[in-house]
């Protein structure tokens, strides 16, 4: 059992969990993840440990509200339990002083990006951010992104902040201007495909952080395979993070949807349970 | 010697194939009195030397003949600690009973040992006086399991009765390994693993889930925490695939990942957020116990029809005997002597046909098994809207990478000393799946057993 020790809204949609975890809060690397139940019924799901505290012994989650589990996490308040998190899961970012690096953040796979932000900042890379989001309310951590970034660049579909437009025509600006040495994408698989195409037409190096669906996380089951350079790989021990121009992103994007009609029933299942209450 | 072999009282397959209720029901005190009688008490019980464990076997078998059925279950307790479990699962015909003097020397079928094994240990579980086997004095050393299957529970068992200070971690929420994750309810319920797990308990052995040795904490650290000696028991939880094309397609998936979602999530019932695949025309590929278990399990989840493919022939099949006769009995049909060489999908990337190729049976290979040839151009498509791929697991990885001095083999398994288990990291002992490959749960516990001996004589010269 792990205790939830604060808890702060993102957005409508998106809670930040702070949670006591003091061995995975000593252990985790950039990029590493866990696995979390939140109680005796539920499923087990990745998260991005989207920072730590060794001494308080911490680590902070940042949680989009999507189907049961992320609704159930993001429920929970502060004193209550989550019932069980292991991490912490796969491998640790490659961080190492690339010179310039041009960081793309999409929704919620800003919180994943903060990490690797800060560790890519510290290792003496000029970090150029561009966070992207459908409006204004859906912009997150932006403040934390700034702290570790030379220049942010601010893209929502609607213009409600920042440019008007998607996150691949931030991109283009930005490569157009500058050299750019490496890039690191995360976001929803349908951003990271395109995201990647943008990098890979002018051929820079590029990581994606890759959300798969997940069981055990420990490389058990399969669940979570990708053909990365038509080789199968499980994301969870392999990854998360691939070079972007190797991934099979329609392949990806498919099996995402696999389990649309079960999720669907589940979701249904559980807003009756709460409009109940 | 002229009774015939108990036969084991089974739920009727027609209801049992649509449910989770046990397979078999187990034998009334009669029926383990009579069976019981059979045993000649051999002077030299070959029997013995079938089990890894070396149970007892004669004595264990004539307490039940003479009633005493605690007597049984504690005669098995000195020996093996989840006697519920092997009772139930064991291949007995290649173990036990394949060294039973009515096999070997008079052609007959053999004592049931393994029913009555069961027997005896269901038994002392629902009497709810289960013997606790004694435990020396504390000697304040501690020492750490990484994983809880059969390997490490049989050694933290024996290390509690040598008086150490034992603690089981594990990767995943539950304790048990494969007995949890991959046996499922209607050959092995979750609650008779549970009871011995509690008998572990009540020795001292301490329990901490959630905890991947590697990840979670590392051996050092944990060496740095007062740890003198660690078991490894990881087991081969990594599944494999054949890497034919479209095997990526969704509603493919390892035989680990249907089974854990059923077992350990529940997926099954109703009330649990995990959801699994519920097809209507399942095929499972392979031949294995953990084939039998899920193309079973795709019944009992609702599948019109559910299918084996196996590339040899129902002889070589390395699942248990009962395991095949149980799945035929419930309408499971086998494919075999046919490969899977591609799979094909719909406009969704969902997997709706299979190409398979006929084979036949060549020259024996190294394990003695005829090896299987592809027959040229008899390649036909079937339907199937749900594919599980049952061939085969790799060693778990996680340790050796985090421990890059382990001595692993070419497979990827630990190498250990023969005797002692012992790797070649002197603290470090391991045993069950993770040395074998995949082996079996008495092997995995005898192992466990004997690294726990020789551990504890490491520990005592240090
Ligand atoms: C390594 C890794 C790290 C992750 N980190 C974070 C994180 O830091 N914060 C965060 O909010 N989410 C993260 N995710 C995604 C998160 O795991 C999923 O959102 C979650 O599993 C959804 O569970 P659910 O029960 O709420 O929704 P479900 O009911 O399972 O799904 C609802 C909808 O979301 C889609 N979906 C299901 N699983 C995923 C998935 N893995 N990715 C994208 N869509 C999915 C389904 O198709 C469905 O339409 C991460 C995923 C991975 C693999
Ligand atoms: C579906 C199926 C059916 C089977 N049927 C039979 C049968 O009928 N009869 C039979 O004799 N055998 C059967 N087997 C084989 C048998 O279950 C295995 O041989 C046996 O379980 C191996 O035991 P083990 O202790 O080595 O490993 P496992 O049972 O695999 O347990 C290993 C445990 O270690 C944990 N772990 C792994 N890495 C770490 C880590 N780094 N830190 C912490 N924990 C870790 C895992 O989560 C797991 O719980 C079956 C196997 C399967 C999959
Ligand atoms: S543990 Fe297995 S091999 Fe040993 S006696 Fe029991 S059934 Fe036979
Ligand atoms: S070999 Fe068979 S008959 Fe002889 S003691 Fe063992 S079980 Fe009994
Ligand atoms: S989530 Fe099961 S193998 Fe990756």
């Amino acid at each position: 059992m792990n205790k939830v020790v604060s808890k702060q809204h993102f957005s409508e949609n998106v809670v930040s969990l702070e949670i006591e975890a003091p061995r995975i809060a000593k252990a985790r690397k950039a990029g590493h993840f866990v696995m979390v139940r939140t109680d005796e019924k539920g499923e087990r799901i990745p998260l991005t440990i989207s920072s730590a505290d060794t001494a308080k012994g911490t680590i902070t989650l940042v949680i989009q509200k999507v189907g049961v589990t992320s609704r159930k996490l993001t429920a929970l308040e502060p004193g209550e339990f989550i019932h069980d998190m292991v991490g912490p899961l796969g491998q640790a970012t490659h961080v190492e002083n690339f010179g310039t690096v041009l960081a793309c953040g999409g929704g919620v796979g800003v919180a994943p990006l903060l990490p690797i932000v800060e560790a890519l900042k510290k290792a003496g890379n000029r970090v150029v951010s561009v966070i992207a989001a459908r409006s204004k309310d859906l912009i997150i951590l932006e403040d934390q992104i700034r702290a570790y970034s030379d220049e942010v660049v601010i893209m929502t579909d609607d213009g409600s902040y920042g440019q008007k437009g998607l996150v691949t025509e931030g991109m283009e600006q930005i490569i157009q201007r500058e050299k750019i040495d490496q890039s690191v994408i995360i976001g929803p698989g349908i951003m990271m495909k395109f995201a990647s195409m943008t990098t890979k037409k002018h051929n820079i190096p590029t990581i994606v952080s890759l959300n798969t669906i997940m069981v055990d996380g420990t490389g058990m089951c399969g669940a979570c395979r990708v053909s990365v350079g038509g080789k199968t790989r499980f994301v969870c021990v392999d990854g998360p993070e691939f070079d972007a121009h190797e991934v099979d992103f329609d392949e990806m994007l498919m099996r995402l949807n696999g389990y649309k009609n079960e999720e669907k029933e589940a979701d249904d299942a559980y807003n009756c349970q709460v409009d109940k209450k | 010697t002229d009774l015939t072999r108990v036969k084991m009282p089974e739920a009727p397959a027609r209801e049992r194939a649509r449910s989770y209720v046990e397979v078999n029901s187990g034998l009334t005190p009669e029926q383990a009195i009579n069976e019981a009688s059979r045993c000649i008490d051999c002077a030299n019980p070959t029997c013995i030397s079938g089990c890894p464990v070396g149970i007892n076997i004669p004595k264990f078998i004539k307490n039940i003949e003479r009633g005493e059925f605690l007597d049984a279950a504690r005669t098995l307790k000195e020996t093996n600690a989840l006697p519920a479990v092997c009772g139930r699962v064991c291949p007995q015909e290649k173990q036990c009973e394949a060294s039973c003097f009515y096999q070997v020397k008079m052609n007959r079928e053999p004592v049931a040992i393994g029913y009555l094994e069961r027997f005896a240990a269901d038994f002392e579980q629902s009497g709810g006086e289960i013997s606790i086997p004694e435990v020396a004095a504390a000697n304040g050393t501690k020492v750490a399991v990484v994983g809880s299957g059969p390997a490490g529970l049989a050694f933290a068992g024996d290390m509690a009765k040598f008086g150490y200070d034992v603690h089981i971690l594990e990767a995943l929420h539950e304790i048990g390994g494969v007995l949890k994750y991959g046996i499922p309810e209607f050959r092995l319920p979750n609650g008779v693993v549970d009871v011995e797990i509690e008998s572990l308990r009540k020795m001292g052995v301490q329990f901490e889930t959630n905890f991947i040795v590697g990840k979670t904490a590392t051996i050092q650290e944990l060496r740095e925490e007062g740890f003198k000696g660690f078991f490894v028991g990881s087991g081969a939880g990594l599944p494999r695939f054949m890497n034919i094309p479209g095997e990526n397609l969704v509603g493919i998936l390892s035989s680990n990942e249907y089974l854990t979602r059923v077992n350990l999530m529940g997926a099954s019932t109703q009330g649990m957020d995990t959801p699994v695949m519920r097809g209507k025309n399942v095929v499972v590929i392979g031949g294995g116990n953990t084939a039998m278990d899920s193309v079973r399990t795709a019944l009992r989840l609702g599948a019109d029809k559910a299918t084996i493919i196996y590339r040899r022939s129902l002889e070589e099949m390395p699942a248990r005997v009962e395991e095949v006769k149980h799945a035929q009995e419930e309408g499971v049909e086998f494919l075999t002597l046919n490969n899977p060489v591609e799979y094909i999908g719909d406009d969704k990337g969902r997997v709706k046909q299979i190409r398979v190729q006929k084979m036949e049976l060549g020259e024996p290979d190294q394990s003695g098994r005829r090896s299987p040839v592809p027959v040229e151009g008899s390649e036909y498509i079937i339907d199937a809207d749900t594919v599980v791929v049952s061939v085969g697991v790799s060693p778990n990885p996680l340790i050796p990478q985090s421990l890059p001095d382990l001595k692993v083999s070419r497979w990827g398994t630990l190498v250990v000393d023969e005797e002692t288990f012992q790797t070649s990291i002197p603290d470090v002992f391991a045993g069950g799946d993770i040395v074998r490959g995949g082996a079996t749960v008495i092997l995995a516990m005898g192992d466990g057993r004997k690294a726990a001996a020789s551990m504890h004589q490491y520990l005592q010269g240090q």
